[in-house]
């Protein structure tokens, strides 16, 4: 019998939609008939997309990674592997993978290297040393690391998250939550994704950690439907931590009672704002609530609630285990430690790149993106999703860090990246984000719900030459009025993209109606 | 007069005591703290454009008119989601405001009719008022762009139109919905621009769950939920304020008028029973008042079985008086009486009782409310002191357990019924001992925590059970107990309810209620820290119904709940003046405020005001009164606006009794049941014609305002007056206020009451008098009436009527939502449209049992008589009982009840009756005579 080898094919969206399943399908079939010699693991995604389904093979000492593998290549790829010749698909130890090892992987250092749902694979690389740094230093000094570290809300807001912890904890009720925001909405984004399907324990020690240190009982999880696979994950994560003790009453001996609930969301992207993803949680239609009171004084069933999206909440684990320090030490200024940043759209090498703040967006677009995908010269940039500024070509030396980036007039929001081409027309993309904001409006707040249709509608008529000068003044004043009216971001950013194409593309919005090349 | 505009504040008052000083405009203001700025601004005199915002709702902040500029603070906060906080300076008006507002008006119109002079709302519309506002002059958009232009008007209810092409989505008809009435029926169905107001799962308003209370239309401030009275009519021109004609809620309304046209009646926010809220039957159901069938003639006939002449009053009024004198010389000075109403005023019922006493000579006066509360009256003078409720209705927002015995708040209170059920989803706990599982068991937001579904006549047990527990564990108030009640009385009541048959397991035998909820129920109700226990008719009408009303009041003081706000024993009150009227001493037995005539200083005050000697024996009460007819002593009675015929129970036996009179005078809107026994008929005046005053159930005096003349030509109380003169008694009141002026001078607890003094101050709660110079909204505060509480021992014993092979199921009654009473309003409006036929409900095990399917027609037999109706299946009510309810004539309910009552106050046992059923084939016998005198009636009435 030849050496045994475990083969790991990434159980992950992303790669699902590339042939991962049936690469893994492949893999099983052979194992079956192995005699012990193959075994399938199903880890999450590394990230590199662009490599996917990345298929890697293990003797025990190192990992051998074999890129855009198809299932009818596993059998040659293993009989290569065992026979020790090359193999077109090889691209070498994935430890050597450049696109990878000059990421800062604090957040999803676990991603893609162990088993997504083996509750030994998550303990033996630091999995639950987090929650029992937390027992050990108590709730107040838990909610001090988080401070210290800096993070801010990876959801799109930026708010400090300590600052967040510490409002609930000094609140008094006999109720309070820890609401995680799995709503990931956002085009261009799929980070929250990742993480959920690679490394499912991360998020629930983080939201644990946070139940403890704020005094919550329960956690609820915000799932958006769109995303089957994470669910499964998830469901079986949190079964298993119930199992085994990392959840419910009195964990592992420490006095602390948590559980968390996984709700699925209604398919609304306005429930990935906070207070509608409230609403939808209480049971209720997704509508926006007004602030104050903040949720986390008045949350969910009006009670003291932590909102924070999944990366927030997936950094906790390490910020405890490895010292808030240690992540502040990363990014710059106020953008203390990483981001997740997601590269898409017109873009050679598409993935999830977590980098320290201060990176820039051509060093990201290029050096790892490798440019865009047709090769020909990049028009724009759109930042932080469908509500985020286009930006130029001209400005991809701007670092990403919230407060440069914003002063830039940019969003950094939830990272995504999105590129396009010199063939984008500008207009259409103003168009598309009115037309978003009208086909995801909660209908609650007038300029929102009007505004955006008036939108879609004034860019049509702009696009076709009527009125032209009139109807851009029109929409100039619609665009403040949602900005300034609009009960919640969803109205008021949707100008931003509009916006920003009028400012830097002026003449997509001259020519009516033809036809780019 | 004019139109009556009532403030919109924006939002809801806040409720701290604390002021914060803020600048508005550069104006110093001082509010309360918690207020938003919206608010702050209408107090101080600014109107800050709003939309989505009106202060019967919480902030919603969504229509963006009202945004402000707030210094230090960046962007354009919405003024009604921001509250004020110390030293704030808000700009309401700047350049920056009006561009911003004009936008989002601009908004609005590009997607709304532009109809204005031909709308229903046109003079009465908020975005009307909010265009002009802002000053919109033009919609750059233009009207062509997606609109709801085209959305077709739901037209299903018969009062109100839902054109959805007139809405903004304000969601003001949802809120009220939900907020105000609690029903949950509305929502907004789609997202987006899409959004539309909807009822129930895309129904139309009809078909969905929707009460009709016409909050929603209130709240509305467009023409998208309107009136199709104001359709038709067109905008008011005056409005009156006065007081609701149904029932003891005693709702404040506004008559919104055109000349002497009622063209709506709109709910009054000053109204401190309803604050603005309504229900269908006041806020619609006046259509009665002009209906046809309305008699306004006087008439008169020698005997029963000849046609009515109609007749001047002076002929009338003359034939009433020497016939009832006639009766007298022949059968004794005590062989007449008469009946008060409950439905009309103080002022008229205060006069047909001293007509009675004063003319007739005879105490023989006796009013409905010995069908409904005598027992209430009796219970809570015997323990606390006073013949009324202990609270005002706005107590229940301090209770944090509320329970709730033999009552149907959502039908029959349902305006206090919005006001629990929003103290429940508050977080407040309810219990319910019913035999039915009635809307409050469970209803959207609301579960109560204990339904004790028991077997009808078994109340006094399970009170006592609760008295047991509570004893037995430790959870009754000691320290209340001895400063505040009679301790000997207490040391006996605790000896007999700790009795071993009053314990949960005992009781669970005899009440079908599980010992563990019995005694989980008394837990909660003993453990609160304000417990407040409400009951209706489900407690009086039995033959323990005072025995139940002292064992309530028993539980509450040995708990420690009565005396504070959030406690209390609180009787819903049926009718608008059922209070009024025993108050103003329409029992046999007692004078204006509950005074003995047997006690002679008493006795002689009145006889001194009155210029009579008055007869110190106590007289009939209703049912000695029947009896008497039938034995023949008792021969002629005068009787307000009531239908005895209908309401009383055993019909037959009342039928017999009414038969054998000589001179039945009934004062009535119209001709009714009792009528086709009677020699005169006066024609009496609707709530719209009458100037007086109605009591509540929560003592509260509200004023009744005349919109119209009286459309028979006299003031009821000068019908009563003519007659006393007729009889040769003098009686010369020139208007009604004098009456009230007479009813304070000889009533302790109306001393200080006056209409300038009503008007003046709007409505009071007795007693108000020098020591309570603006009335007494909780009672018993510090001490109880009567001195020290009084404990009185409640021992069961079980009703006479019996369940047996022949009789095996427990008939119990009540009523449905939009009909009232014996229905001779409701029956006459539009409500007819949601319950046109008195259901029998049957539990499906019962129904198969004997071969009945929903729908089908079921003979309901007693020992008593028997009738036939159609069945209602439904698991609402325990196998073993059924039910129904006596709104319609022709069915006859009380032909089956029994002439069993309440021991101590002859209140009738309409809940209990032990009855058969059985799928019917034909009409019984009284139904067919029922039809031969309806028709005689017509017959009768078309010869005159």
């Amino acid at each position: 019998m030849s050496q045994q080898l475990a083969i790991y094919v990434p159980r992950e969206t992303s790669a699902a939609s590339l042939g991962a399943e049936r690469v893994a399908a492949a893999v099983a079939d052979l194992a079956a008939q192995s005699d012990g010699g193959l075994r399938l693991i199903r880890n999450g995604s590394w990230g590199a997309c662009w490599l996917e389904p990345l298929l890697e093979i293990s003797d025990g000492n190192q990992r051998i990674a074999y890129a855009n593998v198809g299932a009818d290549e596993v059998a040659g790829i293993i009989d290569a592997h065992r026979n020790g010749t090359s193999h077109a698909r090889k691209l070498g130890p994935t430890v050597e993978i450049p696109y990878l090892i000059q990421q800062d992987r604090w957040t999803f250092h676990r991603c893609g290297l162990i088993e997504a749902l083996s509750l030994e694979d998550y303990q033996r690389h630091g999995g639950w040393a987090g929650l029992e740094k937390a027992f050990e230093i108590g709730s107040a000094a838990t909610v001090e690391q988080v401070k210290i570290s800096g993070l801010r809300g990876r959801g799109g807001a930026g708010f400090p998250a300590g600052i967040k912890w510490q409002t609930v904890a000094d609140a008094s009720a006999d109720q309070k939550y820890v609401a995680c925001n799995a709503d990931e909405g956002d085009s261009g984004t799929f980070s929250d994704r990742m993480l959920m399907e690679g490394d499912p324990y991360t998020l629930i020690e983080g939201m644990a950690i946070a139940g403890f240190a704020v005094g919550a009982s329960l956690g609820m999880i915000y799932l958006r439907s769109e995303y089957p696979l994470a669910r499964q994950i998830l469901a079986a994560a949190l079964a298993n931590a119930r199992e085994s003790g990392w959840l419910g009453d009195n964990i592992r001996g420490s006095g602390f009672s948590f559980d968390i609930e996984l709700h699925i969301g209604g398919g609304s992207y306005v429930c990935g704002e906070e207070t509608a993803m409230l609403e939808s949680l209480e049971g209720k239609q997704g509508l926006v609530r007004f602030k104050p009171p903040l949720p986390a004084l008045e949350g969910l069933f009006g009670k003291p609630t932590v909102v924070n999206n999944v990366v927030t909440l997936g950094s906790v684990a390490n910020i405890l285990r490895l010292g808030g320090d240690r992540y502040a030490a990363l990014g710059v200024d106020r953008s203390k430690g990483t981001l997740a940043f997601q590269l898409g759209g017109n873009i050679k090498r598409g993935g999830l790149v977590e980098k320290a703040f201060g990176v820039t967006l051509r060093e990201l677009i290029e050096d790892w993106g490798g440019g865009t995908a047709t090769g020909r010269p990049i028009k724009a940039v759109q930042i932080g999703g469908p509500l985020g500024p286009y930006f130029p070509a001209a400005k991809l030396d701007t670092p990403l860090e919230y407060e440069k980036f914003a002063a830039a007039g940019g969003m950094i929001g939830h990272g995504g990246i999105v590129v396009f081409d010199d063939t984008v027309d500008m207009a259409e993309q103003a168009r598309f984000a009115m037309e978003f904001c009208a086909l995801e409006s909660c209908g609650k707040c007038t300029p929102c719900r009007i505004g955006s249709v008036r939108g879609v509608e004034l860019i049509d008529k702009i696009r076709a030459g009527t009125d032209r000068d009139r109807n851009l003044q029109v929409l100039d004043e619609l665009c403040d009025t949602m900005i300034h009216g609009s009960l919640c971001a969803m109205g008021g950013m949707t100008p931003f993209p509009v916006r920003s194409a009028v400012q830097c593309f002026p003449q997509d919005f001259e020519s009516a109606g033809e036809s780019k090349s | 007069m004019s139109l009556i505009r009532e403030p919109d504040f924006g939002t809801p008052v806040a409720r701290s005591e604390e002021t914060v000083q803020i600048e508005i405009d550069g104006l110093p203001a001082t509010v309360k703290a918690g207020t938003s700025i919206l608010r702050a601004a209408r107090e101080s005199g600014v109107d800050i454009p709003k939309l989505c915002a009106t202060d019967s709702l919480k902030a919603f902040g969504s229509c963006r008119l009202c945004l402000v500029e707030v210094e230090g603070r960046k962007g354009y906060p919405a003024s009604c989601t921001t509250k004020v906080e110390p030293g704030m300076k808000v700009r309401t008006q700047t350049a920056a405001l009006a561009k911003l507002r004009r936008n989002v008006m601009e908004l609005y119109i590009s997607d709304h009719p532009l109809d204005c002079l031909t709308c229903a709302a046109n003079g009465d519309c908020e975005l009307q008022d909010m265009a002009g506002a802002v000053g919109l002059r033009e919609v750059r958009y233009g009207m062509d762009g997606q609109n709801h232009l085209d959305a077709k008007a739901d037209t299903s209810n018969p009062y109100f139109s839902f054109d959805p092409s007139k809405c903004i989505v304000c969601s003001r008809c949802v809120r009220a919905c939900s907020e105000t009435q609690g029903t949950f029926a509305l929502t907004i169905e789609g997202r987006g621009f899409n959004s539309k107001v909807s009822a129930g799962m895309a129904e139309s308003f009809m078909d969905s769950e929707c009460v009709s209370c016409g909050a929603c239309v209130q709240a509305c401030p467009t023409a998208t939920l309107m009136e199709k009275s104001i359709i038709d009519h067109g905008q008011p021109e005056h409005s009156v304020v006065t007081t609701c004609a149904y029932c003891g809620v005693g709702c404040s309304f506004k008559a919104e008028m055109k000349g002497d046209q009622v063209v709506r009646m709109t709910p009054y926010k000053d109204g401190q029973a309803n604050h603005g809220h309504s229900c269908v039957k006041g806020r619609f159901a006046w259509g009665y008042a002009t209906h046809k069938e309305r008699t306004l003639e006087p008439m008169i006939r020698d005997a029963t079985d000849q046609p009515w002449r109609k007749v001047s009053w002076d002929e009338a009024l003359g034939f009433a008086a020497k016939r009832l004198r006639e009766i007298q010389d022949k059968y004794g000075r005590k062989s007449i009486g008469g009946i008060t109403s409950s439905r009309c005023t103080n002022e008229e019922v205060f006069v047909v009782q001293k007509l009675i006493r004063a003319a007739f000579g005879n105490n023989n006066v006796d009013t409905c409310a010995r069908v409904c509360h005598s027992p209430t009256g009796y219970g809570l003078k015997q323990t606390l002191g006073t013949s009324a409720g202990t609270q005002p209705f706005d107590s229940v927002m301090d209770a944090d357990v509320i329970v709730v015995i033999g009552a149907n708040p959502t039908v029959a209170h349902p305006v206090f019924a919005s006001q629990m059920k929003r103290r429940l989803r508050q977080g407040a706990r309810l219990i319910v001992v019913d035999p039915r599982k009635i809307d409050m068991v469970r209803s959207p937001h609301v579960k109560a925590d204990y339904h004790l579904p028991l077997q009808p006549g078994t109340n006094v047990p399970i009170v006592n059970a609760f008295a047991h527990v509570a004893i037995s564990e430790g959870l009754i108030d000691e320290d209340y107990i001895r400063e505040r009640c009679d301790l000997e009385s207490f040391e006996a009541w605790k000896k007999s309810i700790l009795s071993e048959a009053n314990s949960p397991e005992s009781v669970a035998a005899i009440s079908g209620v599980a010992a563990e909820d019995i005694r989980g129920a008394a837990r909660l109700y003993a453990t609160a820290n304000n417990a407040a226990i409400y009951y209706g008719l489900g407690v009086t009408e039995h033959s323990q119904g005072s025995t139940m009303v002292m064992g309530m009041a028993n539980l509450a003081m040995a708990t420690g709940n009565i005396g504070r706000s959030g406690v209390g024993v609180n009787p819903l009150r049926g009718q608008n003046n059922v209070q009024g009227s025993c108050d103003m001493g329409s029992f046999p037995h007692e004078l204006a405020g509950y005074r003995p005539i047997q006690d002679d200083a008493v006795r002689g005050q009145f006889e001194n005001h009155w210029g009579v000697t008055l007869d110190p024996e106590p007289g009939f009460r209703i049912p000695n009164m029947f009896d008497a007819a039938v034995a023949g002593k008792y021969k002629g009675m005068y009787i307000q606006g009531e239908d005895l015929a209908q309401s009383d129970p055993n019909t037959q036996h009342v039928e017999e009794a009414l038969q054998n009179m000589e001179c039945i005078i009934v004062q009535d809107l119209f001709l009714n049941e009792t009528a086709k026994f009677a020699h005169v008929f006066l024609p009496g005046t609707s709530f719209l014609e009458k100037d007086g005053t109605f009591i509540n159930a929560e003592r509260r005096i509200n004023r009744v305002r005349p919109v119209m003349q009286p459309r028979q030509g006299k003031e009821e109380w000068r019908i009563t007056q003519d007659l006393a003169q007729a009889l040769g008694y003098p009686m010369s009141y020139t208007n009604a206020a004098e009456i009230m002026d007479e009813i304070a001078v000889l009533t302790p607890t109306f001393a200080g009451v006056s209409f300038a003094f009503l008007d003046r101050v709007g409505s009071v709660q007795w007693p108000c008098n020098e020591s309570a110079p603006l009335g007494t909204p909780i009672m018993h505060v510090g001490a109880f009436v009567r001195g020290k509480g009084l404990f009185v021992e409640t021992d069961y014993v079980p009703t006479k009527e019996r369940t047996s092979r022949k009789f095996p199921l427990l008939l119990t009654t009540g009523r449905i939502l939009s009909q009232y009473n014996v229905g001779a309003q409701t029956r006459r409006t539009e409500n007819m449209v949601w319950y046109d036929a008195d259901l029998l409900e049957v539990h499906p095990a019962d129904a198969e049992t004997r071969g009945i399917r929903d729908g089908d027609l079921v003979l309901l037999r007693s020992r008593k008589g028997e009738i036939t109706l159609p069945a209602k299946i439904t698991e609402r009510v325990n196998p073993g009982v059924v039910y129904t309810t006596f709104h319609n004539p022709e069915t006859g309910a009380n032909v089956v009840t029994t002439e069993y009552s309440d021991w101590a106050t002859s209140c009738p046992e309409y809940k209990v009756t032990a009855v058969e059923i059985m799928p019917a084939t034909h009409r019984t016998e009284w139904q067919e005579g029922f039809e031969r005198r309806e028709k005689q009636q017509q017959e009768m009435l078309e010869n005159s």
